[in-house]
Order: C-alpha cells, then structure tokens, then sequence
C-alpha cells in the first residue's frame, strides 16, 4: 500500500510518524509517574511501528500515473478490516461487562477489569472503533462514487484513518488504567482530544475538497448526511471537551463547565452523538447501500430532503430529555421533551423512505441476507426512534429513567440500527473493494443475520422487563406509605434477565465472528485471484465528461 | 440528460440525476407526513403554553398552568409526610420502644418501613436478613457488642463505632502477637481455650495454659467468664457466633493483629423517625438458631 504513495507523500508520511513520535516521546519524558507516560509510550511506538511500514516500501517504484483515474480504494480496505476487528473486541468487553453485572465477581480483584473501567471500553469500541472506522471507510467509498472524483490526495486519508485509531487506542487503553474526564461517550482527556480534533478537521477537509471536484452536478443525500456527520461531530467534539489540564505533564484535566451547566453540555454532546454519529453517519451509509443492494431508485427525494432538514434541525434541542427531575430547570424539559416528540416524524420518514425503497426489490430481501440485514436495520431505526421519543416524555421518563430500559432502547439502536446496517454494508460493500462476485460464503452471512436478530430480540426483550420491573419497584409503596421494595430487592429481581442479556449479547457476538471469518475468507481468495484483474461494476471516473449543475 | 425518466415499478418518474446507479424518485411527499408533523408540532404548542418553557433573558415563560416541578415534589413529600404521621409515624415518635412493639397494628408499618429502611442502607454489611456476614456481626444472634436494649441500639445507629462522630462508640481490640505483648506459643494456648469455651475439642494442658493467659491479658474487657462486656463493646466469647470466624487461624489472627471493626454514624443521614424505625426493626428481629 505504501508503494500506492508517490515519493513525497512518503516523505510527508515519514515526517508526520517523526512529529507523532517525538510528540510521544514528550508524553513519556515529562509524565513520570503519570498515566499520560503510558500514552506516550504508546504513541511513541505507534509511530515507530508505522515508520517501519513506510520505510519498508520508500524506494519502491512510484506509482503510474494511471491510479489517479481510479478511485482510491486502500483506505476503505483497511478501515473495513479495522471496523471488523473493533467490533470483535469491543462485542467482547460488552459481553464480559453483561456477564459482570450477573456475576459480580468476575473482576478477579483486579482493578482494570472492574465494571466502570471496562464498561467504556466496551461502549467506545463498539460506538468509536466499530461504528467510526466502518462510516470512515464507507464514506471515503461513497463520496468518490458519488462525486465520480477520486480522494483529492493520498496522505490525508490515511491521517484520518490511523490518526483515529490511535485516538481508539489511547481512549481504550486508558480506561483501564483509570484515565477518563467522566463524561459518558467522551472520556477520553485533553491530549487525546486535541488529536482527534487535528484528525476530524483534516476528514472534513477531504470531503469538502472531495465534494469541490465533482463530477456529478448534484450532491447524492447520502454526501448531506456524511457532512452533517463529519460537521456536527466536530462541534459537538470541541464543545464538550474543553478543560484545563492541570498540568502539561499530567493525564488529569477539568471541564471549564461545572454542575447542571456540564451536564446539560454533556446531554447536547450525548445526545447529538446518537443524532450525528449513530444517526446520520449510518443513515448516509443506507442512502447508498440499500438502493445500491436493492437496484431500487429512492422512493422519495423529497422525503429524504426533508427528513435530513427535520432530523437535523430538530435534533439539536433534544439532549436535556436526559435530565428530566434533574436539577436542571423545567423550562429546559419541557423544550427538550417536545423537540423529541416532533423528531419523530423526520425519523420515520428516513425509514419509511428506506423500505418503501425496497418495492420492487421485496424478493431480494427474502433471499439475500445482506439486504436483510439493511431492511431489518431500517425496521429497527424506526422502531428505536419511536421508542426515544416516547421515553421523552417526561411522565413516561420518570418511569424509564436510571432503569435498564434505557440501557434496552440504546441496544434496540445499537444493535439493531447501527450494527445491522453496517454488517449489510460490509457484506455489500466487501466484494466490489476485493474485487470478488460475493463474499466467501452467503450461507454464513444468513447464520449471521439469525445470530444478530435473534441476540437483538433477546436483549432488548430481557432490558424491557428488567427495566419496567426497576422502575414499578422503585416507585411501590405499601399501605403505610413506605417503599415496599429496597434497591437491593431490585437487584435481585433483575439477576434472571441480566443473565438474559449476556446471553443475547454473546449470540450477537458470534454474529461478529462469523462475519470477521466472511470477510476474512473473501480477502483471502482475493489475494488468489488478484492477477485476473477483475473489474468492477461501478461508473469509472471518466465515463463521461462533468456536468454542470443547472442543465 | 434524460428528464423524462420513468421506473417500472411505481410508474414515477425520476428527478434525472443518477450516481454510480443510484437514481430517486419524484415522489411527492406522503400526506400522512403532514398530518404527523401538524400532529407533534400541535402538541408541543400545547405544551408550551400549560408548561414553563421558553427562555426570556433572566426568566422564562412560566406556562399557564404555573406548574413547577420543585414545588410539586415539596408539596408531595409534605403530604405524604403528614399522611404517615397522621396514620402511624406520629405515634412512633413519641410513644416509647415498649409501648410501639406492644401495639400489633403499630408494629405492622413499623416493620414495613423499617425493613426498606435496613436493606437500603445497612444490608450492604449486615446483609439483607442481617446475618451479617465475616468482619460483620450477625444481628439476629443476640449476642450483642453494645447491649440489645432499644436504647443501646438506637444510641449504637445515632453515633456508631469507631466512626467520625463526636460521641462515637469506641473499641480496640490490641495486637498482642505484633505488638510483642503475647508470645506465639501463649497466643496458640489462648485460641485452644477461647474456642474450648463455645465447645471446641482441644488440648488438656493448652486449654488449661491458655486458661492462664486469659485471666492475665482478656479479662479486663471480656470479662472473667468471657462473656464479654457491654461497656467495651467487647464480644461474647462462650457462644457460637463469630463475627471474623472461629476457626483456629481466624482467632489466631484476632489475637495477633487485634480488630477495630467500624460502623458509619447515622445521625446526619437518617432522621430521629428513621433512626427509631431502624431501632425497632432490628430490636424484633427473629433470633436466629443456636
């Protein structure tokens, strides 16, 4: 892949890995004693290990100049593999974590495998790892086919794809060492931070540049929701994470918000992380798949425009239904409750575009798997959203809050939105970036589909009891006017359907593995067959002269 | 560029542009949107004018309802608090221990209310049954530290031990290995005779060895007979409960390392009301087997 970049892209490379490291180095010399050495070594050897990478092909010949009349594939390869080997780890740590709340002791009395140090490394390698390095691949893929313009350079992709998974990294490894700011979605500190905003800039850049030389004289829906994406994300990224480190040389830093004025930052950071990350990102991923899979046009362009408009702008308001009966002041509530009933509508036209869509194509569904994966995933947005807005409501929420069933509505998300249309994508996507027919065996991705649906009912099933049965015990009195139940009591009510949970989570689990094998296997035969050269189906760059916008 | 472009399947025309084989619809916009989106958008209107909801520089508008959540729940909690004292909690707080756990009807709330109280915040070391647990003691056994009176353990809940309050009860057990006072071979006789007590199998001479040890180092807190004292919060050594274990090794390590056992105070979490709930749960416990 190396050899794929021209000499002074190599140099750049080289210089940026000198900079990386050197900057590692700092880390590790000045935080004796701190975790943030730890980081440094890590960052230290991330950049000697890719600088033995690139050395290694530096004198290879430069590539023809043939490449820039293709599109530029190897950055989408290697985030595919990245996506699919987070969401093995991060599936695993979520499934240890289940299996933690069932049977306490499973931390062997070791302070990184307790439950508040593992449970973000489960959430940030499946949300971050799985989900980012999935929508970074797609949308280098999507953006060039739907622009017929090939990536403007091939430094700048690569930035953003390593630079991110050394954020991964950094993130995951320290939670187990006890650094975090305690934001839920945001712990990582200050230096990982900052290098995630020099990685996310440099993404949007790619894609402006991208969108500026194409060849198409409109830009497709699924570029809007990639943009909102990339755009929000950064916003949100910078907003909720400024903090004052308490010194250069240490992990620590504080949030410059402090009481309901940081949690209300937090809940607009969270929640527009379900918006922009969760939402957006993957609907951009099914505007391009689903159709692409089906051979169905969209059904409404009038639909997706709005939806994107109503999402986009209703959204926004949204994240204080987080903190219903908090102290945060009522009239938030109510702005942030009623946001999140009009929310709905946008959200179910998004899906109701995507399975109207699939008329015509409703016999593919029954027989492909990887179109099965998109439709139920459509299903399940619509689902999902449905349920978000009716826990907004802030009588349904006193119900619902702080119990399992918000816990079982993420997971509805989680697993049956974001997963599923990315484990649709990847099936779709693998063989035309390995240049296959198919991937290695269809009948595996059908035992994956079962695998996820079945892990997905179970879960969400197990979190809805449990959660409903948490919050009636919680709010029972008894005759003379005291709680019938204590919290222990709960707890005990709850152990069946924790193990439940486990139990849904590991099914879906040995979905992701049988995927990694797919994917794997297909790769492999590639590599056999490389030398035939196949082409693929896609509408090369210069098919036909650009067209103006306007004709 | 071809405009006039229609699919097969619906009949719809397309909007004439295509991406990589992608193409879109002219569909217009189902009505059923409208209907939703005029549906959420009513009742959020609705909403904004019964509740508090937009900003207005240093106030917001406050809804024509005037609801307040901070107001509901004050006034919730006082009517629910009137409603207790009016039907039970009023007696419980000036009727004295005897007279509460004389009256059946009385004890059932009691009971209730203080059994939530006691697994909200004393199961986490007494367990939820209040067997207790090692380093805990079983508060069923009646073999109290502190004295089982109702007084004793209202005043034990109010301060605890070796906690942070001013009155706090205090106790040590000293280190009589670490600190040098006892040599090993005395600590071994002394474990044999301590557990003989409760009925343990042990050497003749080390029981009567031990024997010595005891009157020489224990009595003063333990008492003569080794049942232990009130005053001192020491424990009763002649029964079968153990609150850090009974076998050879969990005794040794007693005498050895000593033991200062900790207990939160709870005057300044709980209320008087709750403190004399907690009080007459515990004291009417069942006791446990023997």
């Amino acid at each position: 892949m190396v050899s794929q970049l021209t000499t002074s892209e190599r140099q750049y490379a080289l210089v940026t890995l000198l900079l990386l490291g050197l900057g590692g180095l700092a880390m590790a010399a000045m935080g004796r004693g701190d975790p943030i050495a730890v980081h440094g070594y890590i960052v230290l050897l991330f950049a000697i290990g890719l600088s033995f990478v690139v050395m290694a092909g530096y004198y290879a010949p430069e590539p023809d100049k043939d490449r820039l009349s293709r599109y530029y594939d190897d950055p989408t390869r290697v985030g595919i593999v990245l996506s699919i080997a987070w969401a093995v780890v991060g599936m695993f740590v979520g499934v240890w974590v289940a299996a933690l709340l069932a049977w306490p002791d499973l931390t062997f009395d070791q302070a990184w495998a307790s439950f508040g140090r593992l449970r973000p490394v489960h959430t940030s390698g499946v949300i971050f790892g799985f989900g980012g390095n999935a929508l970074i691949a797609t949308s280098f893929h999507v953006l060039q086919r739907t622009t017929r313009a090939r990536l403007p350079g091939q430094f700048a992709p690569w930035f953003v794809l390593l630079g991110y998974n050394l954020f991964c990294v950094v993130a995951a490894s320290g939670y187990l060492i006890g650094v975090t700011q305690s934001k839920e979605y945001a712990e990582p500190e200050w230096y990982a931070d900052i290098w995630l905003v020099l990685v996310w800039v440099t993404y949007f850049l790619i894609y402006l540049r991208t969108l500026a030389r194409r060849k198409e004289p409109h830009i497709y829906v699924a570029n809007w929701y990639y943009m909102a994406f990339i755009l929000v994300v950064a916003m949100l990224h910078i907003v909720n994470n400024i903090a004052v480190p308490i010194s250069w040389s240490s992990a620590k830093s504080y949030s410059v918000y402090s009481g309901v004025q940081d949690a209300m930052v937090q809940w607009w950071y969270g929640h527009n992380a379900v918006a922009f990350f969760l939402t957006a990102g993957f609907l951009g991923m099914m505007y391009y798949y689903l159709p692409k899979r089906a051979g169905r046009p969209i059904f409404s362009y009038r639909l997706s425009i709005i939806s994107f408009w109503g999402i986009t702008f209703f959204y926004m308001w949204a994240g204080s239904h987080h903190l219903h009966y908090t102290a945060l002041p009522q009239w938030v509530q109510t702005l942030g409750m009623t946001f999140s009933i009009m929310l709905l509508v946008p959200s179910w036209a998004s899906a109701g575009n995507a399975l109207a869509t699939l008329n015509g194509a409703w016999h593919k569904v029954r027989d492909d798997a990887t179109l099965r994966f998109m439709m139920v995933a459509a299903v399940f947005y619509g689902l999902s959203t449905f349920e978000g807005s009716f826990m907004a409501i802030r009588p349904v929420n006193s119900l619902s809050h702080y119990t399992d069933w918000t816990v079982g509505h993420v997971h509805a998300g989680a697993l049956g939105w974001v997963a599923m249309i990315t484990f649709g994508s990847i099936y779709a996507l693998v063989p035309w970036m390995w240049k296959r027919e198919a991937m290695y065996s269809s009948r595996l991705i059908e035992v994956h589909f079962w695998l996820a649906l079945s892990g997905t009912i179970v879960y969400v099933f197990a979190m809805w009891n449990s959660g409903i049965i948490q919050g009636l015990m919680w709010r029972t009195y008894n005759e003379s006017g005291s709680l019938t139940y204590s919290f222990i009591d709960s707890l005990v009510a709850m152990h069946p359907y924790y193990i439940a949970r486990a139990f849904g989570g590991l099914l879906f689990l040995l979905g992701a593995i049988v995927a990694a094998y797919n994917v794997w296997m297909t790769i492999r035969q590639s590599k056999l067959e490389a030398a035939q050269g196949k082409e693929d189906a896609d509408i090369p760059l210069f098919a036909r002269d650009a067209v103006q916008a306007g004709e | 560029m071809e405009l006039e472009k229609r699919d097969r399947v619906t009949g719809r025309t397309t909007t004439g542009h295509e991406w990589n084989g992608i193409e879109e619809l002219e569909t217009p916009i189902p009505r059923v949107v409208f209907f939703f989106l005029g549906a959420t958008v009513l009742f959020s209107l609705i909403c904004w004018v019964l509740y508090p909801t937009w900003p207005l520089g240093s106030t917001f508008t406050k809804g024509v309802t005037g609801f307040d959540q901070r107001n509901l729940v004050t006034e919730q909690v006082a009517k629910a608090d009137a409603e207790r004292a009016s039907a039970w909690a009023g007696k419980v707080e000036t009727m004295s221990f005897a007279e509460i756990e004389a009256d059946p009807a009385l004890m059932q709330p009691v009971k209730e209310a203080g059994r939530t109280l006691f697994v909200d915040n004393c199961a986490v070391c007494h367990g939820v049954s209040a067997t207790g647990g090692p380093g805990f003691p079983n508060l069923t056994s009646k073999s109290w530290l502190w004295g089982g009176e109702p007084e004793a353990i209202e005043e034990t809940i109010k301060v605890g031990i070796n906690s942070t309050n001013d009155d706090t009860r205090v106790s040590q057990m000293m280190a009589f290995g670490r600190d040098g006072v006892l040599a090993p071979e005395q600590i071994s006789n002394v474990v044999t005779y301590v557990r003989s007590l409760s009925g343990a199998e042990g050497d003749a001479a080390k029981i009567e060895a031990g024997k010595e040890v005891f009157a020489a180092n224990c009595v003063a807190c333990h008492g003569d007979n080794a049942k232990g004292s009130h005053d001192v919060g020491a424990p009763d050594l002649t029964d079968h409960f153990w609150i850090y274990g009974g076998d050879v090794n969990s005794v040794y390590t007693s005498v050895y390392s000593g033991r200062q056992g900790h207990m939160p105070h709870w005057d300044a979490r709980l209320s008087p009301l709750q403190v004399k709930l907690l009080t007459v749960y515990v004291h009417t416990l069942d006791g446990a087997p023997q």
